[in-house]
């Protein structure tokens, strides 16, 4: 048996209300690949960050022990000075700066005051050879590809010496081809004898790559397979990335009448703002009856949000083509502003960056989507907007002293409420919200859901994009499974499971 | 009261309280001379334009921080521009006029170039600052042009005959004075009594009865105590009229209207104000386009009150706006300021640059305590906000 490289023990990490990593183990052998797997906040980029040092030592539990001795990182540095080196999902690197000075960033050559360039881009070139790259490293680092950029970064750390490197979703920004090219490097590496945790989506990828899957669900390690010992399969990954069991979260809603198609999505495909021949939605159809909640699954960067964003007044993306229809109407929304007008309302997943202003009380928030009806002639009457605010917070049943409470100091399902009352104070009667139940605890999402019962009951539409399958299956009517920018399947609430999710998505990325 | 209601206290009325102290502080070292009627009435007349720059400004920065470089020379474009028609003997309601549409049309074109084709405002105000001294040097050829018309200088305080006539002809003391800041006070009282009451009757909070009351009593009296100063000099500048009419204004705009609400909203989070279905584009044009009719407007009081027009009249203006917004507690990221906010600032840097000249203390060390007064605000402003988290 190999040496055990890596242990975390009994690793515990709160943040205020929330558990996000619940005694945590994961042991990891010299020059192996090691996986980690599991839904979207299930806490494997909280772990990799206590590993980092990013969560110093003192602010979780447990023990890391590295190479036979327990590690107290205070920093980055620190990890990285072990030779534990960890490379983000969202690229690190500099634009305008070159590869060279990007690989040595932090870590330079020659003197303090006196950086040696010809040892700089000296070294980097002998690195970026390594990680098979011929570029020189006198490239500024916005003129190489996405995937060449990927590869840039595992040349730095290198560059750092690392003997456990830590890829999270390496290839969620890369297409096929630049996706394999990094897997063979990995398994390349692994011959020279380092040492690898990826952290993926993609099980396919991770079948192939792995020699050990660590699963994590909730905040806990569920079990670690051993391919050299037991078989393993995609849809034996999902099992235990999905199987906990749904018991009563979701409230039942009776007798509601789902009626007309109240909305109707046809062929619309959206292209990248910045990069107009990447489609980001690509021929997405979709409806929405009265009285329904459709659900929309897919994991993160599937194009859900931009499908809803471009919907809602070309909110984003660019050469936006295909029809929309509400209430059978063939619509054309330019702005918001029309979009808003004609019944139809967006709720950000990102309720703080997109949703509230967080300086301002909630009567403010609650009214901004909706000025005009309180404000005749452009002057704000104080007293409706009072009174309006106050209507939500006894409808929602927001906890806050009053409403003249910044919406900043409040819990984040109270922020939620604000916002959703927000949208409801503009009269929709088709919402859609995005991520509805994110970052809240259980029992706020439970009243968020009565919520959106009662917004179907009366009538109105609602479309919930979520990552937590369960909330999806439990909530939803009907449910569209998004990937890769395309309406991948659709199941009624009878046919759908978490599994025949999953394997939708696993499916319908290998085609691709 | 408790500590922590005592902390907050502090906090909250932070830079009345250094007001006060400033005041004090110069009180001591001029011997009082600062109170006296002479220099309170020049206190106003010679800030008039940091009142009426701050609060244009204030929406400005409202919007995210976003300053305006270009006011100091637009001050002086657009009284080149009226000084040079007023000359020529145009009628001077037509120069009037041509300032201030001058003024706009400048803030229309530099809210173009912020708004629609997002130069940082930094930049584009920056360009305007050089364009339009240059400007102002263009058309002045590079000399003073004095300005002649008595009710032009009259009606917009400048000169030595800048006051409210007393319509009682008190000797010595101004009658219309002293009754214009009782009939402020009445109505100030009424109209919080009046909201007080009609909050009470619809149920919605209201605050503490004796700090109202308290509060009031202080404003009140220091309306009275300034209205008795001037009126026993020789009443109510004028310039002070047109100084009340922008605060007034611009008070109520923020506060109460739309399009206030949308400053507020945008400096606050630009992203969730545009998904809320708000034009913010026009927000930031709109912020700019009232930056340059005040800009003009300043310009009109600057040429009355020198009775001319030079090619270097509102050099450092748009730093002493820019000054007073943070020094009365506007956020450097937006959102967060008040007219009564830039009141407070544009009050303490005029008393601060008083008392200092009173004592007869160099102009350039002047210019020293002027920068570590509003480095010592801001950084105040910044520590107190990390505290409470």
């Amino acid at each position: 048996m190999a040496k055990v490289l890596l242990e975390m023990k009994n690793i515990t990490k709160t943040f205020p209300g929330v558990k996000a990593l619940d005694n945590v183990n994961l042991k990891v052998e010299e020059g192996e690949i090691h996986a980690l797997v599991g839904e979207n906040g299930a806490g494997k980029s909280t772990l990799m960050n206590v590993l980092s040092g990013i969560y110093p030592y003192g602010t979780y539990e447990g023990d890391i022990v590295y190479n036979g001795e327990v590690c107290k990182f205070g920093k980055i540095k620190d990890s990285e000075e072990k030779g534990i080196v960890i490379i983000h999902q969202e690229l690190a690197l500099i634009p305008y700066m070159t590869i060279g000075e990007n690989m040595f960033l932090g870590n330079e050559r020659g003197k303090s005051a006196a950086i040696d360039w010809n040892e700089t881009y000296g070294e980097a070139d002998e690195y970026l050879k390594m990680v098979g790259l011929s570029e020189s490293s006198r490239v500024l680092v916005k003129d190489i590809g996405t995937g060449k950029q990927q590869l840039v970064e595992i040349a730095k750390a290198m560059a750092k010496h690392a003997k456990l490197l830590i890829l999270d979703e390496p290839t969620s920004s890369l297409n096929e081809k630049d996706s394999q090219a990094l897997l063979d490097l990995m398994l390349k590496f692994k011959k020279e004898g380092m040492t690898s945790i990826i952290i993926s989506h993609k099980l396919n990828e991770v079948a192939y790559v792995a020699d050990k899957i660590t699963v994590i669900r909730d905040g806990s390690t569920i079990e670690t397979m051993d391919k050299h010992t037991t078989e393993i399969s995609e849809d034996r990954i999902i099992k235990g990335m999905v199987g906990r069991e749904i018991t009563d979260r979701f409230p039942k809603r009776h007798n509601v009448k789902i009626g007309d198609v109240n909305m109707e999505v046809k062929n619309w495909t959206v292209h990248h703002p910045l990069y107009p021949e990447r489609k980001v939605c690509d021929n997405v159809s979709i409806k929405v009856r009265k009285g329904e909640v459709v659900g929309i699954s897919g994991l993160m960067g599937a194009g859900r949000t931009e499908l809803a964003m471009s919907i809602f007044g070309q909110s984003y993306g660019t050469n936006i083509s295909g029809q929309l229809y509400l209430d059978g109407k063939e619509v054309h929304l330019k702005t918001i502003k029309q979009a808003i007008k004609n019944k139809l309302a967006y709720v950000t997943e990102d309720r703080k960056g997109n949703g509230l202003v967080l300086t301002n009380p909630i009567r403010i928030n609650t009214t901004l989507a909706n000025l005009d009806s309180i404000s005749p002639r452009m002057i704000i009457d104080k007293d409706k907007e009072y009174q309006v605010a106050e209507e939500y917070r006894g409808k929602l049943k927001t906890k806050c002293p009053s409403v003249e409470q910044n919406v900043g100091n409040l819990s984040g399902g109270n922020q939620q409420k604000v916002l959703l009352a927000k949208w409801m104070f503009a009269d929709p009667n088709v919402l859609i919200l995005d991520e509805p139940t994110r970052g809240i605890d259980v029992g706020a999402k439970y009243e968020i859901y009565c919520i959106i019962n009662e917004l179907v009951a009366a009538g109105k539409s609602v479309v919930m994009i979520s990552s937590e399958l369960p909330e999806v299956l439990g909530m939803s009517d009907r449910i569209y499974v998004m990937n890769e920018g395309r309406i991948a399947g659709e199941l009624s609430a009878e046919e759908a499971s978490q599994e025949r999710i999953m394997s939708i998505i696993v499916s319908s990325g290998k085609g691709a | 009261m408790e500590k922590a209601n005592v902390s907050a206290f502090l906090r909250k009325y932070t830079m009345i309280i250094a007001l006060v102290l400033v005041v004090v502080f110069f009180s001591i070292t001029t011997e009082g001379k600062i109170l006296f009627p002479q220099n309170i009435n020049n206190l106003i007349s010679q800030n008039a334009y940091v009142f009426v720059l701050g609060t244009g400004m204030l929406l400005c920065i409202l919007t995210g921080g976003n300053i305006d470089l270009s006011v100091g020379s637009v001050v002086c474009f657009a009284g080149a521009v009226g000084a040079m028609m007023m000359d020529k003997n145009v009628n001077v309601l037509a120069a009037i006029l041509a300032m201030l549409v001058i003024g706009i049309l400048i803030g229309m074109w530099q809210g173009f170039w912020i708004a629609y084709m997002k130069v940082p405002p930094f930049i584009a105000t920056l360009a305007g600052m050089y364009a339009f001294r240059g400007f102002s040097n263009v058309v002045l050829q590079g000399m003073t042009v004095s300005v002649k018309s008595e009710t032009f200088i009259k009606v917009f305080g400048g000169g030595a005959d800048c006051y409210v006539p007393d319509f009682f002809g008190g000797e010595g003391f101004n009658m219309t004075c002293m009754l214009a800041g009782c009939i402020a006070v009445v109505i100030l009282v009424a109209v919080q009594l009046k909201n007080r009451i009609n909050n009470k009757s619809r149920g919605y909070e209201t605050a503490p009865l004796g700090g109202t009351v308290a509060k009031l009593v202080i404003i009140s009296a220091v309306i009275l105590w300034v209205a008795y100063k001037l009126a026993s000099h020789k009443g109510i500048p004028t310039s002070l009229i047109w100084i009340l009419l922008v605060l007034l204004v611009y008070g109520y705009l923020t506060t109460k209207t739309r399009i206030g609400r949308y400053l507020y909203a945008v400096g606050g989070n630009e992203k969730a104000t545009r998904l809320s279905g708000i034009n913010t584009k026009k927000v930031y044009f709109i912020a700019y386009v009232n930056m340059g009719f005040l800009a003009a407007l300043a310009g009109i009081l600057t040429i009355a009150r020198l009775t001319s027009s030079q090619p270097t009249y509102g050099q450092g203006y748009e730093m002493d706006a820019i000054g007073a917004c943070f020094i009365g507690g506007a956020s450097a990221y937006g959102g967060v300021g008040s007219v009564a906010g830039v009141v407070i600032g544009a009050t303490l840097m005029g008393v601060i640059n008083q008392g200092m000249s009173i004592m007869g203390m160099d102009v350039n060390y002047q210019k020293v305590v002027k920068g570590l007064v509003l480095l010592i605000a801001v950084a105040f402003d910044v520590l107190s906000k990390r505290e409470k988290k």
